[in-house]
């Protein structure tokens, strides 16, 4: 009996303990992540059911903030815009970095040096690249109307045109951000087998054929991956936004997380922007999952 | 030549083509950046833009030293060549705001981060790392607000600490992220021999599992210190006038005086300089850490 009891207890005990004995070392981070991570999201929270204006009094006004936001035309707008920006954003680095990886894939001279002038935009600091390109954008004096105009294209108005700003963000931000999602296809495309390869080329099959059939779907795990990254980034776009086009003109590139900053640190309506961020966590929150749940029916 | 050697032909020119497509828009900016940075005024606000100038000069360079706080120094006591002058309250300016906030967010988060990769591998703490992995997605302006309040109340605001502290939120989960993949990699073998010969857990990570881990802390301290070094919208809220750190700063230079390209493109180098240069020689390191996992703070 007691052999018995030992043999089964033993063997949960000490796979408890096994884990157990490796607690200690999670400790300090623990802290660190409560006070700077966890503790924010609850105070957050807390913080969105209250009427809460900087040098104000703070009273409970249970959903009232979220309430607002829905009859917000200035808030719905930013969430419109926000998708806006973020489909674009997602579309054209995902596909250029597909086709970016497949060509990074292959040998070449120089690659790696290729390579690294590659991914030289995601790495450069976000706020000094954007200031080049606002130089670049100049109307007047920029140099990319005048590669515009010298081939023959109109001149465009870049960030200084409701109808334009918008494209010209996802342009800098495709710029940019393309090398992530080429970066995790490679290391999927590093990863595959060579055998179906040769056995699809003795059976005849074209090089798209061999991509279409054998690549795309052993590598499509990493290209989810890329995509769920991506689509996140995407909705967290802010430092570009910021700099060069500052919300506007108006508010035409006004999304969620410029509004978030609005409220909170321009407008010091603290529960009011609270609420923007539970609602824009629970956006981020919603998609990733979506994303990755449809990660297994696409294929 | 014979039609299939003709076709291969076209198909590597079209390739190098493709290669040398891919690759120009990000040597462009790059180049137009430099360009800027060494042109003079007249050059740069000539329309049509100077591509080949008469001549270069580092005059943009030694403006942005001399006329802005970007490091402070002290000319007339040392010397056109002398060394940062140390003055108060803040010595050093913006280029010191940055190395201390950078330097001591990513060494922070390697003291706390190393040993918690290390215990959630080992513990296979799964629900350890999806927290981790949540803190990666949520926006960083999100956790300003609170963060923002709590200095205010603790008399914070106006120094390094604040700053330094929310960069910890960038840091921490790059570190930890990066070294649960590490340690996960390692063989369990060694660590069990030495437990089994009655070291304690900690004598196994201190002399075993620590020195074999040491690339992916290469790669881990790479990625902390350059999220931490470009990141602006934490200075932005937090930073004052003389606690400023380099994106800030060169920020502000944009919105509140008269813009020269040429200074502002030679500042805008200077900043993200030590960023490139990294990139550049530690290219394998960096591609590794981040094919891993698509660590990116903030």
């Amino acid at each position: 009996m007691p052999r018995v009891t030992a043999a089964s207890a033993g063997s949960g005990l000490r796979g408890r303990n096994y884990a157990r004995q490796y607690w200690p070392f999670l400790v300090p981070a623990g802290v660190v992540v409560f006070a700077v991570i966890v503790f924010p999201w609850i105070f957050t929270l807390y913080m969105s059911t209250q009427e809460w204006h900087t040098g104000g009094a703070i009273t409970f006004n249970g959903l009232a903030n979220y309430k607002r936001l829905l009859s917000d035309e200035r808030f719905l707008w930013s969430v419109v815009r926000t998708l806006y920006f973020t489909a674009m954003a997602v579309i054209f680095p995902m596909l250029l970095g597909v086709a970016a990886a497949v060509c990074f894939h292959k040998e070449f001279p120089l690659r790696g040096l290729a390579r690294t002038i590659f991914i030289l935009p995601m790495m450069a600091t976000p706020v000094a690249i954007a200031l080049v390109w606002t130089m670049m954008f100049h109307p007047q004096l920029g140099v990319l109307n005048y590669l515009l105009t010298s081939v023959g294209l109109p001149a465009s108005q870049w960030q200084y045109s409701p109808g334009t700003v918008i494209p010209t963000l996802v342009m800098v931000e495709t710029w940019q951000w393309t090398p992530l999602v080429m970066l995790i296809v490679l290391g999927g495309l590093a990863s595959l087998p060579i055998d179906p390869y040769e056995a699809a080329r003795i059976d005849g099959a074209s090089p798209w054929e061999s991509f279409r059939h054998i690549t795309l779907p052993l590598v499509w795990p990493h290209i989810m991956v890329a995509l769920v990254i991506r689509t996140i980034d995407a909705l967290k776009s802010l430092d570009i936004i910021f700099v060069i086009s500052n919300g506007g003109p108006g508010t035409a590139s006004e999304t969620m997380n410029y509004l978030l900053y609005l409220e909170a640190f321009s407008f010091y309506d603290i529960g009011y922007a609270s609420a923007i961020v539970v609602v824009f966590f629970l956006l981020i929150l919603g998609i990733s999952m979506l994303l990755f749940t449809s990660r297994k029916q696409a294929y | 030549m014979k039609p299939y050697q003709i076709r291969r032909l076209f198909g590597r020119i079209g390739f190098g083509l493709s290669v040398f497509a891919l690759v120009s828009p990000a040597l462009l900016v790059f180049l137009w950046m430099l360009s800027l940075s060494l042109k003079n005024e007249l050059d740069n606000t000539a329309y049509p833009p100077v591509f080949i100038p008469s001549s270069f000069s580092l005059r943009n360079f030694i403006d942005v030293f001399e006329k802005n706080d970007f490091v402070t120094w002290d000319w007339a006591e040392i010397g056109a060549f002398g060394r940062v002058w140390f003055e108060m309250p803040w010595p050093g300016g913006y280029l010191y705001n940055s190395f201390i906030v950078t330097f001591g967010a990513t060494f922070l988060a390697l003291i706390f981060g190393v040993p918690a990769g290390f215990g959630i591998a080992k513990s296979k703490a799964h629900k350890a790392a999806a927290l981790i992995m949540i803190a990666r997605v949520t926006p960083g302006l999100s956790y300003l607000v609170p963060l923002f309040l709590m200095f205010q109340w603790l008399g914070m605001v106006g120094s390094l600490t604040p700053l330094l502290i929310t960069h910890l939120v960038i840091t921490v989960p790059i570190v930890v992220w990066v070294m649960i993949g590490f340690f996960e990699g390692l063989p369990n073998e060694l660590e069990e021999a030495a437990l089994v010969d009655g070291a304690t857990i900690w004598q196994a990570f201190r002399y075993i599992a620590l020195p074999l881990a040491r690339p992916g802390i290469v790669v881990a301290t790479i990625l902390a210190f350059i999220f931490s070094w470009n990141n602006f919208i934490f200075g932005v809220v937090l930073a004052g006038r003389e606690t400023r750190t380099l994106p800030v700063a060169i920020y502000n230079v944009l919105t509140f005086e008269d813009v020269n390209f040429g200074p502002l493109a030679a500042a805008a180098l200077l900043v993200t300089l030590p960023v490139l240069l990294l990139t550049l020689l530690m290219q394998k390191e960096i591609v590794a850490g981040l094919t891993a996992g698509g660590v990116k703070g903030g």
